[in-house]
């Protein structure tokens, strides 16, 4: 692996950030080149939110135009519809298949849109209930790692590093939860 | 050992490694998590103060008194702080001063979009910018350093996507200089106008001596001479311009745009064919070329609006898009709104249905004006809902007086609410100010603030006395009201706006947000009571839609505040276990 473009997508509370995190340390320890680019302040309440994380060996911009994704990590669906233009062609768009209805769709201006990952052509879709999966494991809170282990099954990184960077990433009380989290996930 | 860090957190440790001794700020995004990051760090005085002029004038004592000092904010930040900048100018500084300030490009979470260089060249003090977080470590600690050198404050800009992007860092060991004796001087101190005149030749000299640092410091440099196509750029779009171009065209990276370098540009632009300018907001680099007598390619292909990405250089330069699916404009929008359970919401939900004219100001609360409650006619800057409403009341009939009202945060209010409170008092407008109490600075991540109590560290601090202080100032009426208790709060209004003098309505409840806040039960609807009349739809609370025909409660997202509960005219939403 050269360089690899992950776009981690999602809701302004969803704690993405996390995600971002534990992906960016994994890298850097894998000993590439490592830019994140966060979002904070307004739109983290509860609007579309955006973390841009790149590995390579010289890595300049820290954000991720359309169609240089290489994958796509969404926590949410229609977020994952909205930010699939940003894959390559042949990209791999992750995504939890949990519904979280935005204003328009709460008020009824307009409906969530149905079956809005079939018509997505030209990439790759792998879709994951990441939602009960966590819940399985006993936190709603690790989708986190539930979304990263379906990640992890693509990038030349040794399973033993993502479960280091998962222990040095969260809280000691939640470690084996989140580490449970991430074998189910892995493993399915 | 290399680690990864968003560059408000190098900039921190490079002030820390620089031997800072004291921080004072106001939060604002995108630069609140610099001082967030040193008040963690043992051995210097952090502090949030209540605005950024208080800030700077508090870093400028520690200064004085000779230990180095810091203050951040973000671009209208500066706004608040120039009037002790411009004059700091004239006195210099005793120990090291660095004022660090960072732009909005594109306003992910700002009102409006300048480019804080044009305080460098205007307050006369230099400026560093960095681009990635290894040189905010770097440049903070040698801003420090250069601010002793020359006497002078220094601005250390940054931008959303450098403060907010991580990137490896070497951090290294703390040095404290000695602590610089204070010596009382009063020519260069006090700035009464003989003293004054005596300092500017000072400052004019002084940017002359930057000038000629500016040819050969370390700050700004060129990278791969001999190209046909040179290219001037700075901070986040130096960033985009190698990603682009790597290695194949020159590269003039300018980390200090102000001063800017005379002979080191002139040099540059005669090496190659074809000079660009490529700089996020206006046009400042290429103004100084043009006044050089250069004719770069700037503005008229790279726009002052917004923010850049490679995708905006490889456009500018016709050079191919990657190919990638559509973007489907049928998709929903998902835009920010108030969070459920939001204490906001019932106040904001009550002036809404009475159709109140609000002068609005800057936080969460912002987000009031958009639908389905749209209750904010005006968001101008920190403090301009009280001051505004006066002076519209003043200008108008007395009656509009009975359907207006000012609504601010506690913490905006403590940052410049409290001086046009005192006015509407003084000047004797019969305005009505609601003050939405949320007991922390929301917005820019739950900072304390004088109103909640503690202070930066989490250790208990004086207290400000909210109503108290608001009879102080010369308002009889204050009254506290709980804004998950609508009908209190339409009393409340239809009171205060009928009263013929000024009112305070403290609309008091903690963000729900805060770890101390427990939420309660979820509550539920009895789709057999539902007439599905809409009226809870009115609220704009995410946990409550109508989906199926019928209200519906999300029991993830509900914190059981009860508001939509009053609101229901059948009694269909109760509380009590999860709905299916």
């Amino acid at each position: 692996m050269n360089s690899v473009n992950v776009m981690i997508v999602g809701v302004g509370g969803q704690g993405s950030l996390l995600a971002s995190k534990i992906l960016g340390s994994l890298l850097l320890g894998a000993g590439y080149d490592v830019k994140v680019s966060e979002v904070h302040g307004m739109s983290q309440r509860g609007g579309s939110v955006v973390t841009y994380v790149r590995a390579g060996e010289r890595v300049c911009s820290p954000v991720i135009e359309p169609g240089e994704a290489d994958f796509v990590l969404a926590f949410e669906k229609l977020e994952g519809a909205r930010f699939a233009p940003y894959l390559k062609p042949g990209g791999v768009l992750i995504v939890n298949t949990q519904e979280i209805d935005p204003m328009p769709v709460i008020t009824g201006k307009t409906a969530y849109p149905s079956d809005i990952l079939s018509s997505l052509s030209g990439i790759t879709v792998e879709a994951a209930d990441a939602l009960a999966l966590a819940e399985a494991a006993g936190s709603a809170k690790a989708v986190n790692v539930v979304l990263l282990a379906k990640l992890a099954k693509y990038l030349p990184v040794p399973y033993e590093k993502w479960v280091s960077a998962i222990e040095n990433a969260v809280a000691p009380r939640f470690t084996e939860m989140n580490l449970k989290a991430f074998k189910t996930s892995y493993d399915q | 050992m290399k680690e990864l860090l968003i560059g408000n957190a190098a900039v921190a440790r490079g002030l820390y490694e620089g031997g800072l001794g004291f921080v004072s700020s106001y939060p604002g995004t995108p630069s609140t998590e610099i001082t967030e990051a040193l008040a963690k760090y043992d051995g210097l005085h952090a502090e949030w103060a209540p605005n950024e002029k208080v800030a700077l004038e508090a870093a400028f004592g520690a200064s004085l008194a000779g230990k180095r000092a810091a203050c951040a904010m973000k671009h209208v930040g500066l706004n608040v702080a120039a009037d002790p900048l411009f004059t700091l100018s004239y006195t210099g500084v005793n120990a090291g001063l660095v004022v660090c300030v960072a732009d909005d490009p594109a306003m992910h979470s700002s009102q409006n979009e300048q480019d804080s260089r044009h305080y460098a060249i205007a307050a006369k003090v230099p400026m560093l910018e960095p681009a990635d977080s290894a040189e905010c470590l770097a440049f903070a600690k040698a801003a420090l350093e250069l601010s002793e050198n020359y006497d002078t404050p220094v601005l250390l800009r940054l931008s959303t996507r450098v403060s907010h992007s991580q990137s490896a860092v070497e951090t290294g060991e703390r040095t404290v200089p000695a602590q610089k004796p204070y010596e009382k001087n009063i020519a260069k101190y006090v700035m009464m106008p003989a003293n004054a005149r005596a300092r500017h030749p000072m400052v004019e000299e002084r940017t002359a001596k930057l000038a000629a640092f500016a040819e050969d410091c370390p700050f700004n440099r060129v990278e791969n001479p001999g190209q046909k196509i040179g290219v001037i750029t700075h901070g986040a779009p130096y960033q985009y311009v190698k990603e682009v171009f790597g290695d194949t065209v020159s590269v003039l990276k300018i980390g200090m745009p102000n001063p800017l370098p005379t002979k080191l540009i002139l040099d540059f632009a005669a090496s190659v064919e074809t000079l660009y300018v490529v700089e996020e907001l206006d046009p400042v680099i290429e103004t100084h070329c043009r006044n050089l007598g250069l004719s770069p390619v700037g503005k008229e292909r790279f726009s002052a609006i917004g923010e850049f990405s490679q995708a905006t250089i490889r456009t500018s330069f016709g050079l191919p898009e990657p190919q990638h699916l559509p973007a489907d404009p049928a998709l929903p929008a998902r835009p920010p709104m108030m969070c459920a359970g939001c204490p906001h919401r019932g106040m904001y939900y009550v002036l809404a249905k009475k159709k109140i004219t609000v002068l609005g100001d800057i936080g969460c609360y912002t987000l009031g004006a958009v639908p389905p409650l749209s209750a904010v006619d005006s968001t101008l800057c920190m403090g301009a809902s009280v001051s505004g409403a006066h002076g519209f009341l003043k200008a108008s009939d007395p009656e509009q007086a009975k359907h207006t009202v000012a609504v601010i945060g506690d913490s905006t209010f403590m940052h410049s609410g409290m001086t046009g409170l005192t006015n509407v008092a003084y000047n004797g407008s019969n305005t009505t100010v609601i003050v939405l109490d949320n007991s922390i600075t929301g917005m820019t991540g739950h900072q304390p603030n004088p109103i909640t109590g503690y202070n930066i560290k989490g250790e208990p601090a004086a207290q400000v006395d909210l109503e108290a202080f608001c009879r102080a100032v010369g308002v009889r009426r204050v009254r506290v009201v709980d804004p998950y208790d609508l009908a209190a709060c339409e009393q409340a209004l239809t009171e205060e706006l009928s009263a013929d003098e000024p009112s305070v309505i403290i609309s008091r409840r903690p963000c729900v947000l805060l770890k101390s806040v427990k939420p309660k039960p979820a509550l539920r609807v009895d789709a057999e009571k539902c007439r599905a009349c809409r009226k809870c739809m009115g609220l704009g609370c995410p946990a409550v839609s109508m989906k199926t025909g019928k209200a519906r409660i999300d029991t993830t997202l509900c914190v059981g505040c009860g508001v939509c509960e009053e609101l229901c005219a059948f009694g269909a939403i109760a509380k009590g276990g999860d709905e299916a």
